[in-house]
């Protein structure tokens, strides 16, 4: 069916009739198109809208456009393989995505990682979830239509960004985590960077707040509008930051604690009402809280290997080579079958900047996965479109969108 | 003071050809600040953001604002099949016409001795002053609302929509916010106005008015905070979604013309005019004076723009009505009060 004629066919599924308006006039809906270019629909969203004048009556969100295949495309690729495949996902995220992915597939084979490492991957994600949330601010505050902000965000994001290309040498998808560890250790003086980082990121946040909170107009956009209630988002499965915003407390670093998370000290930022406001204050209360995990995983970093030593899952040093039998025969094993894991399947959820971001993963005993499926935080979260914005004006579904903060990488796959 | 002056004082006729000379050269004075008031937006909005703005053409990027003309110019003028032709292509020419003739109005000085003829250092006069600003300003309304409508588009119309329900509905409360400058002042003519404040600039008196005619002056020029008429988050690009090239361009200069002519009325009914406080410059230093008076309430536009998120359409309606227009009607009721009072 050709993409016109898919339109037309759901601009008609829209079952609204002309009402009555008084004075023997006729009142009639108008469907307007927004998206999938469209610039405050966060990437390739296309959502089909009938308004009453200004006001917001029905939503179709048809999504698709990015559609990549990853999944399928991670069947066909050795283990070790597929970690860059994954991260391409939400490439806001690509931490968490190697990481869930990593993680089932370490459950499956049941290998130990050092805690050197675990506290690497820890710092690594919430520098992350930091650089996340600060995109997620700057593209919000462009919808809302204050521009200045965004540039400011992005200052910050720049100075991760850096942190990530000096201690993987990339700066986007950085594919640092291994299965059993991380790639690398961080290089010399990369730690006392990230400590200034957070000293002025710290600073930086209140900085944001004093520009936004005591902002009027800012308020009014955000107090009371897109306001969902806890059942609903349950129903939904919502989770991450928007649940949060209704006052359930529910994060998986503190629920299920992975990756060594409970060796840290921290607060699950929560809002009261579930409007827009307590989302913008929860995921602002996250930067400051993920500052401080970082900071007592500087502090806390443990001695010892950044990957596992089982020579089976990850690669010998480069030294041991010229002089070990052994090891060059592992890694010749390594490079060109992969490791094999055993039959099975395990499903490993972790908190992603969006919230639960969880891998399933099949084995059959090759060394390939039978399946990969990526539960993505922003697919089930963009179901809470509909029932927060309708009925409201397009200004606040704008609004409420930026809110949702989907990334429609993660969204199709 | 006593008596309202219907009719402007015109001490002087001045012949067709000074009058045809003075309109050319107020024609160019605009359309040269036009390019000026592009650039300082973007160089200071870069500069309050930590970039440096455009600095690739010309000597610290000055040329920018010449090279994106020149390119808009040589697009294709595209127009799409469900448009209004005529409508569509003369649409931005009304947003135009009524920026410049509004400029006409705007006094730079008093009148100067050259070379043996006076001449007065604005393009007109008019006995009914100010409201010939505001005659033209309800005008421009069509140039945004008919181009909206003739686009076809439904994000046009929409924007159309908003805009010609923004502009009328601030038009009041700017309106309002001066009427406390005529009653004081007792004239229409805007040199008249400039002349009255020369014991004290109107902000003072008139403070409340100055700020309600600034932020009516927001929705009026369609700046943001307050440029729902073409919200990108929202509308794609409002009544100039499907403008490009040539046509986006003059709806684009129009745009910063108005700007730079509500910047240019604050500085002539608030900001003293052509007057400075406790120097008497010699009078061929009055222009200049309007002219930096006028860039730094630009400036302000900038500020703004960089700093506020822009208000919901019910909420910016609500402000205008509910917030603005009351008190805007105080503000002249207590003036009137007061100028009876003392009189």
């Amino acid at each position: 069916m050709s993409a016109l004629s898919d339109y037309r066919r759901r601009e008609q599924s829209i079952s609204y009739s002309a009402e009555p308006a008084g004075m023997g006039l006729e009142q009639e809906l108008m469907t307007i198109n927004m998206g999938p270019h469209h610039p405050s629909t966060h990437g390739v969203l296309r959502l089909i809208l009938t308004l009453e004048g200004e006001i917001v009556r029905d939503i179709k969100p048809i999504i698709g456009y990015v559609h990549t295949g990853i999944e399928k495309t991670a069947e066909q690729k050795a283990y070790w393989k597929v970690i860059p495949v994954v991260e391409r996902m939400d490439y806001l995220a690509y931490y968490f995505n190697s990481y869930a992915y990593c993680g089932a597939v370490e459950k499956l084979l049941e290998v130990e990682v050092p805690k050197r490492a675990q506290y690497l991957r820890v710092i690594h994600m919430e520098l992350n979830r930091i650089m996340s949330h600060l995109v997620w601010l700057g593209t919000s505050c462009i919808d809302l239509g204050a521009i200045g902000v965004w540039w400011y965000c992005f200052r910050e994001r720049e100075a991760v960004l850096d942190l990530f290309e000096m201690s993987s040498g990339q700066r986007m998808h950085t594919r640092y985590f291994q299965v059993g560890g991380v790639i690398e250790d961080i290089p010399r003086g990369w730690a006392e960077r990230v400590k200034r980082f957070t000293q002025t990121m710290r600073h930086r946040s209140e900085q944001y707040s004093a520009l936004l909170d005591k902002n009027e107009i800012f308020l009014q956009r955000m107090r009371n509008t897109g306001t969902v209630d806890e059942e609903t988002l349950l129903d939904l499965g919502v989770t991450g930051p928007l649940l949060r915003a209704t006052g359930n407390p529910w994060d998986l670093r503190k629920a299920a604690p992975y990756c060594s998370y409970e060796d840290f000290r921290f607060k699950i930022p929560v809002g009261t009402t579930g409007d827009n406001y307590d989302r913008y204050r929860v995921r602002h209360a996250e930067i400051i809280e993920s500052c401080e995990i970082i900071d007592q995983a500087l502090d806390g970093l443990p001695e010892g290997p950044f990957i596992t030593e089982d020579r089976k899952v990850a690669l010998p040093p480069r030294h041991e080579l010229a002089t070990s039998m052994e090891a060059l025969i592992h890694h010749f094993k390594l490079v060109t079958e992969g490791f094999r894991v055993p039959p099975g399947e395990v499903y490993f959820p972790i908190e992603s900047p969006r919230g639960e971001l969880g891998c399933f993963v099949r084995s059959d005993g090759s060394s390939k996965p039978a399946r990969v499926h990526m539960r993505d935080p922003s697919f089930v979260n963009l179901q809470a479109t509909a029932p927060a914005s309708r009925d409201t004006y397009i200004a606040d579904l704008v609004a409420t969108l930026a809110m949702l903060d989907p990334v429609l990488g993660g969204v199709d796959r | 003071m006593s008596v309202l002056v219907p009719f402007a004082e015109v001490g002087f006729a001045e012949s067709w050809w000074i009058q045809i000379i003075k309109a050319v050269v107020i024609f160019l004075v605009g359309f040269t600040l036009v390019p000026l008031a592009l650039m300082l937006d973007r160089k200071l909005m870069g500069r309050m953001q930590m970039r440096y703005g455009p600095n690739r053409v010309g000597p610290y990027g000055a040329l920018q604002p010449m090279a994106d003309i020149g390119k808009l110019l040589f697009k294709q003028q595209f127009r799409p099949r469900t448009s209004v032709g005529f409508l569509f292509a003369f649409a931005p020419v009304i947003s135009m016409i009524c920026a410049a003739a509004t400029f006409a109005i705007i006094p730079f000085g008093g009148t100067v001795d050259i070379f043996g003829t006076e001449v007065g250092l604005y393009g007109i006069d008019v006995s009914i002053g100010i409201l010939f600003a505001f005659a033209f300003s309800g005008l421009s309304v069509y140039g945004l609302m008919l181009g909206g409508w003739a686009s076809g588009s439904k994000y046009s119309f929409l924007g159309a929509m908003r805009s010609a329900a923004q502009l009328i509905s601030y038009e009041l409360a700017m309106g309002f916010s001066i009427l406390g400058i005529v009653i004081t002042a007792g004239t229409l003519s805007l040199t008249g106005i400039v002349e009255a404040q020369s014991g004290m600039w109107y902000i003072v008196p008139q403070f409340v008015g100055f700020c309600i005619y600034i932020v009516s002056a927001f929705a009026e020029t369609g700046r943001p905070p307050f440029d729902l008429s073409e919200a990108e988050a929202e509308l794609v690009g409002g009544y100039s979604t499907e403008y490009g090239g040539g046509r986006f361009a003059t709806y684009y200069a129009a745009e910063y013309f108005h700007m730079v002519i509500a910047s240019a009325i604050a500085v002539t009914m608030f900001l003293g005019g052509w007057q400075l406080p406790f120097v008497d410059p010699p009078t061929w230093v009055d222009p200049i004076v309007v002219l930096v008076k006028t860039v730094l309430v630009i400036c302000v536009f900038v500020w703004a723009r960089t700093t506020f998120p822009r208000p919901r359409y019910d909420q910016l309606m609500a402000l205008g009505w509910k917030i603005l227009l009351p008190l805007a009607t105080a503000n002249v009721i207590v003036t009137a009060i007061i100028v009876v009072v003392t009189d």
